[in-house]
Parts: C-alpha cells; structure tokens; sequence
C-alpha cells in the first residue's frame, strides 16, 4: 500500500479545525497584561492606605477596621470591573480585527465556562464578607479565579490551564497562612498576569 | 487492518461532510451559522451535507427560536461518533502504510 491520498495533510488540518471550532480566537493577552497593571496598581494603593510604613508581606487582615475594609473591597471591585471592561473591549477589537463575531459559538461557550466558578465565587465571597470571614476573602478569589480559568481553558489556550493551576495553588496557601493572603492576592492577579499575557501577547497577538 | 481502505467510510469520504462531523466530536453542540462560518462554505452546499449525515443519523437537528430569530443547532450522534472514530483510524492507518510498506 504505497499511495496515500493526501490523508495525512488532511489529519493535520482536521486536528487545527478541532481546536479552532472551541477556541475563542478574540482572546487578548494584552487583556492579561493590563489586568495585572490594574490589579497591582490597587494592590499598591491599599497597601499605602492601610499597612504603610509597614512591611507590605504580612497583613494581620482580621484586624482592618470597618472603613478601611469598605475601602479595600471598593478598591478590589474598581479593579474587577477595569479588568473585565478592558478584556471585552480588547477582545471586540481583535474580533473586529480578524474579521470575527466576538459573540459567536466559542464566545457564548467561554463565556459560560468562566462564569459557573466565577458567580459561584463571587458568591460566596458574599457570604464570608456578610460573615465576617474576611481573611478568607482574597484566598477564595485565587480559588475560584483559578478554577474559571481550568475550566474555560480549552475555550483559551493551552497557557490559561498552568496559569489557573498557580492561582488555586497560591488561593490554598493564602487560605493556610492569612496573613499573606493580602500579598499571594497581589501576586495572583498582578505578577502572574502581566507575566502571562506577556507571554500571550508575544505568542498569539503579535 | 489488513487493508484500512475497506474501512474507510464512504459518508464520510466528503471532506466537508468529514469536516463538519469533526467539529461536531469536539463540541457538545453547533449552531448553523457558526459552523459555516467556520467551514467557510455555502448554504447550500453545507446545507446538503447536513441533510446527508441527518439521513445517515450521524447527527441530530434541533430548531428553536432565539430572540425570535430561528436557530438551528446540530449534535453528534454516538453512531456519528463510532463512525467518525472507525474512519479517521483508517485514514491514520493508511497514512502509516504508506509510510512503512510491508
């Protein structure tokens, strides 16, 4: 059996049409590097509001007061909605760019993906700040976080599983030693996405 | 396999029957518009596949309504999938012999 009719282009070129039917290819790393910006930048800023001239690493965060505590939670949701603002309308460039539906078959399906773990964790997020278990509130946004990420990961690309993988690992340690959790958070959502959509960036929008 | 060209299947011989059949295993469902944006085919020729591969119950065709514009969506069948399996081995097959003749 010599002859072999084009089959093994043809393999080649099922398999990329495999990835391309689940991938969201609207998807920006620059999305990631700016989230990061704007997670440290409010990182920074309750740490000049509440710790200064402390040292930034250990913040006893069961002893903020209450105004300062609205202060923090006021800040963490100025960032989320920066973020996610900044990552839709990134994505409807890029989508505009290539000629794509940004709100198409693979948006709707990631879109779905992200937020199961992420209305689930903002939830209960809800329930331990109503409850007062403020220590665990920067712990289960890695958790949670990173398990959207894992399971909206074939909708991304490949990179997104590692990167959801070191957000739960870093929301477990945050949810063992408190103290730094303020500080694991900072890592999480600033150091590691600027790291990562760096590397996007370079490899998927350039 | 002694010669995997008898396991090829004729249905989906067609690429582009093969194609949508091959989107169709990797997604729990499809709509109309977003399959033929991806196979970047016509309507009537994505069209008449479907219609073949319905026939052959290789896949199954929902209609609904959404924001009153009808929507159409396809899933795969598990004889759609035992099928796609068989011929997409035979074709990896062939590939392989003719790479090392026996």
């Amino acid at each position: 059996m010599n002859s072999n009719p084009g089959f093994e282009q043809d393999l080649a070129s099922i398999r990329r049409l495999m990835e391309r039917s689940v991938r969201f290819l609207s998807f920006s790393g620059l999305s990631g590097i700016l989230a990061g910006v704007y997670a440290l930048g409010g990182a920074a800023w309750a740490y000049y509001r509440i710790q200064y001239p402390g040292q930034p690493f250990r913040i006893a965060v069961d002893s903020i007061r209450p105004p300062q505590l609205t202060e923090l939670i006021v800040v963490a949701l100025v960032v989320l909605v920066a973020s996610v603002t900044t990552g839709l309308w990134l994505s409807a460039r890029k989508a505009k760019r290539l000629g794509v539906n940004v709100w198409d078959e693979t948006g709707r399906r990631l879109a779905i993906n992200l937020a199961v773990p992420l209305v689930t964790g903002g939830i209960f997020i809800l329930l331990l700040v109503l409850g007062g278990q403020f220590g665990l509130v920067a712990p289960a946004c890695l958790i949670f976080y990173g398990l959207a990420l894992v399971n909206a990961s074939p909708n991304l690309v490949d990179e997104i599983r590692f990167l959801g993988f070191c957000e739960i690992i870093l929301g477990l340690l945050g949810a063992a030693v408190p103290d730094i959790g303020l500080f694991l958070w900072a890592v999480g959502f600033g150091v590691l996405h600027i790291i990562y959509g760096s590397v996007l960036y370079r490899k998927y929008d350039a | 396999m002694k010669n995997p060209f008898d396991h090829l299947d004729k249905v989906l011989e067609h690429s582009i029957r093969l194609r949508i059949m091959v989107v169709l295993a990797a997604n729990p469902s499809y709509d109309y518009s977003g399959m033929k944006d991806l196979l970047e085919v016509t309507d009537g020729n994505l069209a008449t596949h479907l219609k073949t591969l319905e026939r052959e119950k290789y896949l199954l065709v929902t209609k609904s309504f959404v924001d009153r514009k009808p929507n159409t969506r396809y899933r795969i069948t598990d004889r759609g999938r035992s099928a796609l399996k068989r011929h997409m081995e035979a074709m990896a097959e062939v590939v392989r012999q003719s790479k090392h003749p026996q």
